[in-house]
């Protein structure tokens, strides 16, 4: 395998031993058999610091082969420099062929964010999770949440989001919000914006979260049920824009706000490169069209 | 527009070419060499083999040249390093009875079997600054004069290391009289791997010292330097502190006997601790231990006091201070993890916070209507 091209010799396929990428390809087997559930693994010191994706990167060089094609994205985009480092961390160490394109990647690995075009059956999403827990915030002790998710005792977490509600009128988290995972256990989604839960449920695609510095890592399964913590008489909704995407005039996507000038006048762009750039390309095929046919008549 | 995000590759590589050029300096110096770091930096190189846990002096010296000096770096490429190596062998505990000493000294005895050995310490020294280390004048020339260090006729105080003849701890001469604490009995399970298994809790005490050993010094410093003054007060008395050679052993499996495969210099710190009541209902003394790789008394001392706090299980003491609390400890004590997670800050969190100025706009409209 090390006369792939592009393969850095030194290393083995994907940095890490094939022994290592068995642990944690076992750890992965047993997080898919209990949805949500968090598994211990033992990660490895990478060459990316802990809090830059380490927990995805151990998944995904434990489950790439030769033959497949990655995707890397930090906050939906793939040229964003940590996403570019990722990329070309595994473009040295496994010589794989990489894309941008949503449709054309076997694995994606993400950092925030789940693309805007809908996942395929056979496709695997990484995520990279900073905090897998999603009680920490309310109970700082690990040997507590591990009783309180064997007891399946959630009580505090809807306490929380109770209590947000007569503070506020809403609960106040905007991302990594809990979600419900197959009736069973409160799992933390990563710190995706809150509009993207909806993806969750039931996705064709395989997703699997790492957390590199906690050593936990969990999975949800294709066609699992995701559901959103929230009540009936409260229930969960996602983020609105009253504008629209600057680029590809979007409507229906996560949009980032970007500042243009120091007296306030700001923009907003797809957080999403590669959606809003084929929304872009279709835009100018279609006016080009519109102008062939003006022309014509 | 949109020109913050675009470019990162082209961007990723204009500052890594300028970091080597930052790193490298003024070309009209000399530039440096990892010898001479290994050399004249062995205490940087001893708290880089200690933190990264990896005992190679010359690999430690090349992380902190390309580290330009930066410990917490040198110790994550050390780290990274570390996880590429295989196991080869086991090796066999270590007996530190049996140092070569380079220092030992205790507080608790005037003189002891062994006695007091001062060896090379800042202790005592005053903390002038010595301008002739900045002219181009070496101090130790004078030095070189008196008979070589490594002389088997020089005078005893000029020895590096005393003759490995066997110098007991000052917790056996304490045990011998009853007085100490004797340990619950060694377990037969092989020892817990830390580098290789995820941390669960609660740990036992061999994990706990594996974690402390590779623990960041500043971190381990302050929570020991907490518990004196009252946050989980001890008791301690430095018991003895020892810091030398020891011969490292492994047993290959085709062999069927010990072999020494190199030296390595650790130091040691036993604590005597404040005494409490056993189960046979004697009061013994308690006690908290340090070893780490290389040269680091501070790291020792400071790792025998947070073993000790950690130890309220075993004496019936309760966790009201932050050093007696394993999770709060054992979870933040890696620097690694630690400056990893506090630097990933600053990777873009526009979703994130978008998210948080949607949230803030709505609720902020809703209060106007």
């Amino acid at each position: 395998m090390t006369d792939r091209p592009g393969q850095d010799e030194a290393y083995n396929f994907a940095y890490l031993d094939e022994q290592t990428k068995r642990m944690i390809r076992r750890a992965i087997l047993k997080g898919i058999a209990i949805p949500g559930c968090q598994i211990p693994f033992g990660g490895r010191e990478m060459p990316l610091p802990y809090g830059w994706g380490t927990g995805g990167i151990q998944v995904t060089a434990s489950i790439l082969g030769p033959d497949d094609c990655l995707k890397v994205i930090d906050q939906g985009a793939d040229d964003t420099t940590n996403a570019v480092s990722i990329r070309r961390f595994f473009e040295r160490t496994a010589g794989i062929r990489s894309t941008l394109i949503t449709e054309e990647a076997d694995v994606i690995q993400t950092r925030h964010r789940i693309p805007e075009t809908p996942l395929k059956a056979g496709q695997t999403l990484v995520y990279q999770v900073p905090i897998p827990e999603p009680l920490r915030f309310i109970e700082p002790s690990e040997t507590a949440t591990r009783r309180m998710h064997a007891l399946e005792d959630y009580g505090v977490m809807h306490l929380k989001l109770y209590e947000d509600i007569a503070r506020y009128g809403h609960v106040s988290t905007a991302y990594a919000y809990p979600v419900m995972v197959n009736q069973r256990y409160v799992m933390d989604p990563s710190p995706i914006p809150k509009f993207d839960n909806p993806k969750l449920h039931m996705s064709p695609a395989l997703q699997l979260f790492g957390a590199g510095r906690e050593k936990r890592l969990y999975a949800l399964p294709p066609y699992t049920r995701v559901e959103s913590l929230d009540f009936e008489d409260f229930p969960f909704e996602v983020q609105k824009w009253d504008e629209q995407c600057a680029l590809c005039g979007a409507t229906d996507s996560f949009l980032d706000e970007v500042i243009t000038d120091d007296e306030g006048s700001r923009l907003f762009v797809c957080s999403d490169t590669d959606y809003c750039q084929k929304r872009q390309k279709r835009l100018t095929q279609s006016s080009s069209e519109v102008r062939k046919e003006e022309l014509a008549s | 527009m949109y020109v913050a995000v675009k470019g990162g590759e082209k961007a990723i590589d204009a500052a890594h070419e300028l970091l080597a050029k930052k790193r490298r300096g003024d070309r009209s110096l000399e530039a440096l060499d990892t010898r001479q770091i290994e050399q004249q930096l062995k205490l940087s190189v001893d708290r880089v083999m200690a933190e990264g846990s990896l005992y190679d002096p010359p690999l430690a010296a090349l992380a902190i040249k390309q580290a330009q000096g930066d410990l917490v770096e040198a110790v994550f490429l050390i780290r990274a390093y570390r996880s590429t190596l295989p196991r080869l062998a086991t090796g066999v505990p270590v007996d530190i009875t049996g140092m070569r000493l380079e220092r030992r000294i205790s507080a608790t005895f005037k003189d002891l079997p062994g006695g007091q050995l001062l060896g090379p310490t800042y202790d005592y020294t005053h903390r002038l600054l010595d301008f002739r280390l900045m002219a181009d004048g070496d101090v130790t020339e004078d030095a070189q004069d008196k008979p070589s260090a490594t002389d088997e006729t020089a005078p005893e105080t000029q020895r590096p290391y005393s003759p490995a003849e066997g110098t007991p701890s000052v917790a056996s001469l304490l045990r011998q009289q009853d007085l100490m604490e004797t340990l619950a009995g060694e377990s037969n399970s092989p020892a817990p791997d830390l580098s290789r298994d995820p941390l669960e809790y609660p740990t036992d005490r061999r994990t706990r010292l594996q974690a402390l050993a590779r623990g960041d010094e500043g971190f381990l410093l302050a929570l020991g330097y907490s518990t004196q003054r009252g946050y989980g007060r001890n008791h301690p008395f430095a018991g003895e502190i020892r810091q030398g050679l020891v011969s490292l052993c492994i047993v290959p499996e085709e062999l069927g006997f010990e072999i020494d495969i190199g030296d390595l210099e650790l130091t040691e710190c036993c604590m005597v601790n404040q005494f409490s009541v056993q189960a046979d209902g004697k009061a013994r003394l308690s006690s908290g231990y340090g070893l780490v790789f290389g040269n680091n008394e501070r790291k020792a001392m400071a790792m025998a006091l947070v073993d000790r706090s950690l130890r309220i299980g075993e004496f019936d003491e309760s966790a009201d201070s932050p050093a007696q609390q394993e999770e709060f400890v054992l979870s933040h004590c890696d620097n690694v993890e630690a400056s990893g997670f506090v630097s990933h800050l600053k990777l873009p969190h526009y979703v994130d916070f978008q998210s948080e100025l949607e949230l803030l706009r709505r609720l902020r409209k809703e209060n106007q209507e």
